[in-house]
């Protein structure tokens, strides 16, 4: 049928579109390739690394950048450019994953209520409320110790307390279109309510949408760098750039190289994602200012 | 010192696109003005009246730059001014009056205090003499109780009150010249009246010299002495308004005059062809040929010059047209065409939705209202109680009254999307008191809404095809391909091509996007078509348009219209029927021949005396004051806090009768008709304008 075609060049336009104001900004470029050389990597790192994450170069323990080891090596004697290059796979992986599930839940969740209204979307958003009040990362640790740290574990936690911030921001942007006319006069063509919400709402709210996707996903890239440094997230022998830091932060002052490689991985990764999240929402006339990580 | 207050010189301004490109927005406009002087600038909206408004304080829109030219104000060049010599200028020699004054006035802020600040900013007044010139100011715009009225907040004044205050702060300075940017758009017709009233009464007091920017040809006709007209950032015709509304010579000025509609002609008013080009859109020769008659090939080439027409009149007449002459000769344009539509006289017409004694409400139900009742709390009055009134087959009724008055909730009742909450709405038979939600799919589709906004109505993420498409796959058994060609045909009816199918809301203009609302509505092949305000977000020329379009949709395919407007004019060139509301209660109903004429209901006689047609110096009567009710009067008859024609204590506790004055027409009010149409005059025929009138102290 021909709708599919139509609507996907119809969404494509609308990417097409916000990826032409995005490249307009100096920052939003910069971000963009920040993250796609980023992405690039954690895609095609296993196929470029020179060794294995686990091999061992017993003569050379702690040694500083070579043509052998472009970053040094470890107080093993492991790669630290194939470790760096490796490191950001899983915690990437799990952030991305996470976020997908707080907007999608999250989302739905936040435009139904602000559809919804009355007695149940009060109620509702007492609770989200009394949620939020507990610090995100706290109900994240408390979990990951009842429950131990598999990657199902992590994704979901995360993307639990990640939605809940989500619903807010949704049912927030959400109610700016439930009272509008286009609104009204659908109900009063006899559309079905799944239909308002589906063709009727959530097209104006795609944008919220991303730009919350994009946001979540930094958040949560912190939150699972720093669970693994403390030893609740990614575990051993997965390389991660948070376990790295914590591994081999006691040996900074004879060696910095297995610090500062992970910690320069990361760090360039937040601020692209959080560069191009800023431009993205400005293009879309967003103020994400009032909004705070949780 | 020169006598000139203003002189604008070859002034062409524009901003810089993204690709870098300068796109002119005012071109080489020249124009001068006297000291007391009322200039009226009118054109349709995207002409540049705002940004030309702007300029005579020396602002310009973020972007923009003077290309050439200059405006001298007093002999001094506005743009080669340093910005702290600019704003001594602004504010205090020449005040701008934006058109919602809400956004010139600070919310957080007492009244007084905001207008105490312009005083102590422009004149250095404080003590006691800045107190005293606050509640002057006040009582010069004519507002009640002062003194405690500088104390409120914005938000506890009405829309008119928010105006006069407005206009307080642009007058607080002083100045020599006030911009007026459409002061009164969005006012109720009697608001509007009192303020156009008071701005002529200002300016015979003060000599202030004014530029009065609007759409509205009626507000500057009372007003000015001046007219100019402005299309795609010229000047094209500029003369004593006597003169130009007599006799205009520039097409594009006949065909705005000719597209307001008039309360003394019933009939609706010509519409003009095509639309204003944007800006960067226009070619070399007039800008005016594509909508242009008179268009020859020296128009596509050359670009005419405003130059004088040596006509008689007290002010010089210039206009801006090769072939102005000819337009003269070719007599003055038909105004007004014979369209009408509607029932056909001769049948007796069939009934098509019934509501009796309908009460709304929107005060909460359930728990909430059980406690109140518990408290003790009075109910408080219905928005609209009982409501009671037939629509036939295939005519136009219209609702008409002042905001608030409970137009659109009646709509949102019969649209089920506000449940009365007593009486009966039937419709062929169908018992429709009941939420939208609820009805039988039939009953969509045959009652559909046209809404005020279409940038509201229509879905700005969809695209035509989508719009139009929802209807049809709601109703119809068409498969993708019927509906496609379909929407192809709706888009033909309403004079747009199939070519728009692919656009978004935001690549139309107004008027197209409200054509596509009216597709959207007939594509479901309505019953009724319940219109809340369909043309009063539109351009007149597109407003005219707009009906034309309605009249022949109507006459093609025998819909029946709720046509709600605020405007009598319109009401006039469209209805079969009116209804006149004032706070949810019916006080006139009658076949619209008989509505404009006496005896009329005090509030149809109030608001017809405060709109007169367009005529240069009309005088609206000001029978009422321009208060704003919050709540209809528990008992007797609803518009006794404002009837001129009170007579005693009647009013305030019985309902008046329903007295009929002739087939279908009732007046509900405690005057005998006899003496209604003793007293009243008849309100709409040309001769009775500014003639007579009991003038009420504003309030
Ligand atoms: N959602 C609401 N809740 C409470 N009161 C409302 C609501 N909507 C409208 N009203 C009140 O009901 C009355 C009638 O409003 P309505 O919108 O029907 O007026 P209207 O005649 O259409 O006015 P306008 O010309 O300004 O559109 C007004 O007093 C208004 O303040
Ligand atoms: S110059 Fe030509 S196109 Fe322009 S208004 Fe005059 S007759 Fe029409
Ligand atoms: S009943 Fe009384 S208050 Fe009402 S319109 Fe008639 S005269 Fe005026
Ligand atoms: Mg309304």
């Amino acid at each position: 049928m021909s709708v599919v075609p139509t609507r996907l060049a119809q969404s494509l336009g609308w990417f097409a579109q916000v990826w032409r104001s995005l490249r307009r900004s100096r920052q939003g470029t910069i971000g963009l390739v920040i993250v796609i050389v980023h992405m690039f990597i954690a895609v095609a790192s296993p196929y470029i690394v020179p060794y294995a994450h686990h091999d061992i170069d017993g003569k050379n323990r702690l040694a500083a950048p070579s043509a052998d080891h472009p970053f040094g090596t470890d107080s093993f004697g492991r790669d630290l450019f194939t470790r760096v290059l490796l490191g950001g796979r899983a915690a990437i992986g799990v952030a991305l994953l996470a976020a997908a599930i707080a907007v999608l839940w999250g989302g739905l969740l936040g435009i139904l209520l602000a559809f919804i209204g009355g007695r149940v979307d009060e109620v509702v958003m007492r609770l989200v409320d009394a949620l939020l009040a507990i610090p995100g990362l706290l109900v994240v640790l408390l979990i990951v110790v009842a429950l131990g740290t598999g990657f199902s574990v992590l994704i979901l936690t995360l993307g639990y307390a990640y939605g809940v911030s989500t619903v807010r921001v949704a049912r927030g942007a959400a109610l700016s279109f439930v009272a509008s006319d286009f609104i009204t006069a659908a109900r009063a063509r006899g559309e079905r309510k799944t239909n308002i919400v589906l063709r009727e709402l959530i097209p104006n709210l795609l944008d919220v949408l991303l730009v919350e996707y994009v946001m979540r996903a930094s958040w949560a890239l912190t939150a699972i760098s720093s669970l693994s440094y403390l030893g609740f997230g990614i575990a051993p022998p997965t390389p991660d750039w948070g376990r790295m830091v914590f591994e081999n932060q006691v040996m900074l002052a004879v060696s910095p190289w297995g610090t500062l490689f992970p910690v320069f991985a990361l760090a360039s990764l937040i601020i692209g994602i959080n560069l191009a999240g800023d431009a993205l929402s400005k293009a879309i006339g967003l103020d994400r200012s009032q909004e705070a990580p949780t | 010192m020169s006598q000139k207050l203003l002189e604008v010189e070859g002034l062409t301004t524009g901003f810089r696109t993204q690709a870098g490109q300068v796109v002119p927005v005012l071109r080489n406009v020249s124009l001068e003005m006297q000291r007391g002087e009322t200039l009226g600038l009118v054109g349709e909206s995207g002409c540049g009246k705002t940004t030309f408004g702007m300029t005579l304080l020396g602002h310009l829109r973020p972007g923009g730059q003077v290309i050439a030219g200059s405006v001298r104000f007093e002999g001094v060049d506005l743009f080669g001014l340093a910005p702290d010599e600019l704003a001594n200028i602004r504010g205090q020699r020449v005040a701008v009056i934006p058109q919602s004054a809400s956004s010139a006035l600070t919310p957080t802020m007492r009244v007084g205090e905001q207008i105490a600040e312009v005083l102590t900013l422009h004149l250095g007044l404080a003590g006691t003499e800045l107190q005293e010139r606050v509640l002057e100011l006040l009582t010069q715009v004519h507002l009640p109780k002062v003194d405690e009225l500088v104390r409120r907040f914005p938000h506890e004044l009405s829309g008119g009150q928010l105006q006069r205050v407005a206009i307080a702060m642009g007058l607080a300075g002083k100045p020599e010249l006030l911009v007026l940017d459409e002061p009164t758009t969005g006012l109720d017709v009697t608001t509007q009246a009192h303020i156009l009233d008071l701005l002529r009464e200002i300016q015979e007091s003060t000599g202030t010299a004014m530029l009065y920017i609007s759409h509205d040809m009626g507000a500057i006709a009372r007003v000015c002495d001046r007219l100019a007209v402005m299309y795609a950032g010229e000047i094209v015709e500029d003369g004593g308004i006597a003169e130009v509304f007599a006799d205009p010579v520039h097409p594009y000025t006949r065909g705005l005059l000719g597209s307001v509609p008039r309360l003394s002609y019933a009939g609706l008013p010509r519409a003009m062809a095509g639309r204003p080009p944007a800006p960067g859109e226009d070619s070399v020769g007039c800008a005016f040929v594509p909508r242009c008659a008179f268009a020859d090939e020296t128009c596509k080439t050359i670009d005419p010059a405003l130059e004088p027409t040596s006509r008689a009149g007290t002010l010089p007449h210039l206009v801006q047209c090769h072939h102005w002459q000819r337009v003269v000769a070719s007599g003055h344009s038909g105004q007004m065409r014979d369209l009408k539509v509607g029932i056909d006289q001769g049948v007796q017409p069939e009934p098509l939705l019934d509501l009796a004694e309908v009460d709304i409400t929107y005060a909460k139900r359930g728990l909430a209202a059980l406690v109140a009742r518990w408290r003790g709390e009075p109910e408080p009055p219905m928005t609209v109680s009982s409501f009671t009134i037939r629509i036939h087959r295939g005519e136009t009724l219209a609702l008409v009254g002042e905001s608030g008055s409970g137009k659109s909730t009646i709509a949102r009742a019969i649209a089920g999307l506000l449940p009365p909450r007593e009486g009966r709405i039937d419709f062929g038979g169908q018992d429709l008191a009941s939420v939208v939600e609820s009805r039988p799919a039939e009953m969509h589709r045959k009652i559909q809404i046209i809404f005020q906004n279409p940038d509201a109505s229509l879905n700005p993420r969809h695209t035509v095809k989508q719009i139009l498409d929802a209807p049809l796959r709601l109703y119809f058994d068409m498969d993708q391909k019927g509906r496609l060609d379909r929407s192809g045909a709706l888009l033909e009816e309403v004079r747009l091509t199939p070519r728009y199918l692919e656009r978004h809301p935001g690549q139309m203009s107004g008027g197209e996007k409200q054509r596509v609302a009216v597709a959207r509505a007939f594509a479901a092949e309505p019953d009724l078509v319940l219109c809340d305000e369909v043309t009063s977000a539109l351009d007149v020329s597109v407003q005219a348009a707009v009906l034309e379009l309605l009249a022949g949709l109507q006459a093609d395919r025998g819909a029946a219209y709720l046509f709600i407007s605020h405007d009598l004019a319109v009401v006039r060139a469209i209805a079969d029927r009116v209804a006149v509301l004032y706070q949810g209660r019916i006080c006139e109903v009658g076949p619209v021949a008989d509505i404009y004429a006496p005896p009329y209901h005090p509030y149809t006689e109030t608001l017809l005396a405060a709109a007169p047609d367009p005529a240069p110096g009309a005088r609206a009567q000001l029978l009422a004051k321009d208060v704003q009710e919050a709540e209809p009067p528990v008992r007797g008859c609803c518009f006794q806090r404002r009837c001129p024609r009170r007579i005693g204590s009647i009013c305030d506790d019985e309902t008046p009768p329903s007295q009929f004055a002739a087939a279908g027409h009732v007046i509900r009010c405690h005057i005998p008709l006899e003496e209604l149409r003793e007293s009243q005059v008849d309100l709409i025929s040309p001769s009775s304008v500014a003639t007579h009138g009991v003038a009420v102290d504003a309030q």
